[in-house]
């Protein structure tokens, strides 16, 4: 986006936003959660079941049933898709769109998941190898399956008339659906864009970090005690599931409709940390931070909060923490939301822009829930281990994932806010 | 099982599957016009109607040519009672009925 000089972008705006978090469905649960300090993990009878999963803790969203919507668009949703239309559907209510702006082909759909339905996928070859039989599986099974599920659902119950992508990175993915939504919009490619990201429960994410011997093995008897960002004694992720979701808009179109406007898009980045698929590397990290700012035309001293990706394992956060400590040293506010949410994966940046989004409306940073001994290995940033007031016109959201792939966003209060 | 019974269970079967009303279960009910059906749900209605009754009705000529609720009665009695795939039943008219792709369904 550097190449695209500031003054031809179209100013990129936040006109809605919409949840489903491990604290319940709207933005109102997650942000009473978050704001009380509350902790969404809980045993998970499913996880404690399988046999060498040593990880047995979640954050679950609760019952999805999205009854409100049609049976035409529901039958080709898995659980993770009812979540993001839920989560939309919030969105777009807030930011007061109409049928009509939808289905304009300058509205689009940007949002993803770290795969297809996992559920889906578990019960097609339940059936299938049960069986060796094609008989008994559902005309609809494809259409939860597919890599774009999410965005093609998503415009399909929505009559969303434009472009409809479906970035998938992982646990950045959510943080590289509102930056490509952004850069669309920038581009004036498109006036308005439902982005965001979400992600269904189910054990084999869990297997995966375990596998990688980055999944908690908190006691199930302290449950809220994992997991624990930057902590000295942090054991690993928590998976958790939910759905977040953005309007993003150009400015002008948002004026031109009196939209409220709840924040600004202002800069966005990604990279590849090429040396591993399964570890992230400071020196990326620090790398992809600086291309944000540069896009976005500020110093590291203009941000005043950065919300961390820190999911709580060992090499993780340890990366991150120097990587933010390497461009901002411990002159900025750092804290990560996991303690409260685990990782809610494709969802995460998104959940965690939304409530930076409300920190800098209420001039307050919310800390690292369970940060209680602060790991040296993390750098030495100015780690928040209790909510702080702070004005607060900038904030850095940091994103990574398995992959390699990192990305950031930077956001900023309304103007007139 | 007697005709009512078949009739009332193919309604227990689609109102359960598709979320229809009830009332609008009638034996005259055309399935796309009336019930809302379309080709994705004629693929799930085979696969609930060869579950409940036992019976194979995906490859069954004749299901091109249901078009109400009483024709798709008709099919599954007489599958139950004579077996699947009777060509001499089946006319070759292209139909849109079930197994027929009439929604513009695309790959």
């Amino acid at each position: 986006m550097s190449e695209l000089m500031r003054s031809d972008r179209a100013e990129v705006v936040v006109t809605g936003v919409g949840a489903v978090s491990p604290f319940g469905t709207g933005t109102g649960a997650l942000i009473d959660g978050l704001a009380a300090g509350r902790s969404a993990i809980r045993v998970c009878e499913e996880l404690a079941a399988v046999r060498g999963l040593r990880c047995c803790l979640a954050g679950l969203a609760g019952e999805m049933r999205c009854e409100w919507l049609d049976r035409r668009f529901r039958r080709t949703m898995s659980r993770m898709s009812l979540m993001a239309a839920e989560a939309a559907r919030e969105a777009i209510h807030h930011a007061g769109l109409s049928p009509q702006h939808l289905r304009s082909p300058r509205s689009g759909v940007c949002a993803g998941s770290t795969v297809g339905s996992t559920i889906a996928n578990e019960a097609f070859f339940r059936q299938y190898l049960q069986s060796q039989s094609i008989e008994n599986i559902r005309s609809t099974a494809f259409f939860m399956l597919m890599s774009h599920t999410v965005s093609a659902n998503l415009a399909q119950a929505f009559g969303v008339g434009g472009r409809t992508i479906c970035p998938t990175a992982a646990c950045a993915t959510s943080a590289m659906a509102i930056g490509l939504a952004y850069e669309a919009i920038a581009r004036h490619q498109a006036d308005v864009m439902i982005c965001g990201g979400t992600d269904e429960h189910h054990p084999l994410t869990t297997a995966v970090f375990d596998l990688l011997d980055a999944a908690s093995t908190q006691s199930p008897a302290c449950p809220d005690g994992a997991p624990r960002p930057f902590d000295a004694n942090r054991d690993g992720v928590v998976c958790s599931e939910g759905a977040g979701i953005l309007i993003l808009e150009s400015a002008a179109h948002a004026r031109r409709r009196n939209a409220p406007v709840l924040a600004e898009v202002v800069g966005f980045a990604t990279n590849n940390a090429c040396g591993s698929l399964s570890h992230s590397d400071s020196r990326a990290t620090a790398d992809c931070i600086r291309a944000a700012l540069d896009v976005a035309g500020l110093a590291p001293g203009d941000i005043a909060y950065i919300n961390a990706h820190a999911t709580g394992t060992l090499q993780g956060d340890a990366q991150e923490g120097q990587g933010i400590f390497a461009v901002f040293a411990d002159r900025t506010p750092v804290s990560s939301l996991k303690g409260h949410l685990g990782h809610t994966l494709a969802a995460s940046a998104a959940l965690e822009s939304i409530a930076s989004i409300e920190m800098m409306r209420r001039g307050v940073i919310w800390p690292t829930r369970n940060l209680e001994t602060l790991d040296p290995g993390c750098g030495r940033c100015d780690y928040v281990r209790r909510e702080r007031h702070a004005e607060i016109q900038f904030v850095l959201k940091n994103s990574s994932a398995l992959g390699g792939t990192n990305a950031v966003l930077v956001l900023g209060r309304p103007r007139n806010g | 099982m007697d005709e009512r019974v078949v009739f009332d269970a193919i309604v227990d079967a689609l109102v359960e599957e598709f979320e229809l009303d009830r009332a609008r279960m009638t034996s005259d009910a055309h399935l796309i016009e009336t019930l809302g059906l379309d080709s994705l749900d004629f693929v799930d209605m085979v696969v609930v109607l060869q579950n409940r009754f036992g019976v194979s009705i995906r490859d069954e000529p004749r299901a091109r040519q249901v078009r109400t609720l009483g024709d798709l009665h008709a099919l599954v009695m007489d599958i139950r009672a004579n077996g699947p795939g009777r060509p001499a039943d089946f006319d070759g008219r292209a139909g849109d009925g079930l197994g027929s792709q009439t929604d513009g369904r695309r790959e």
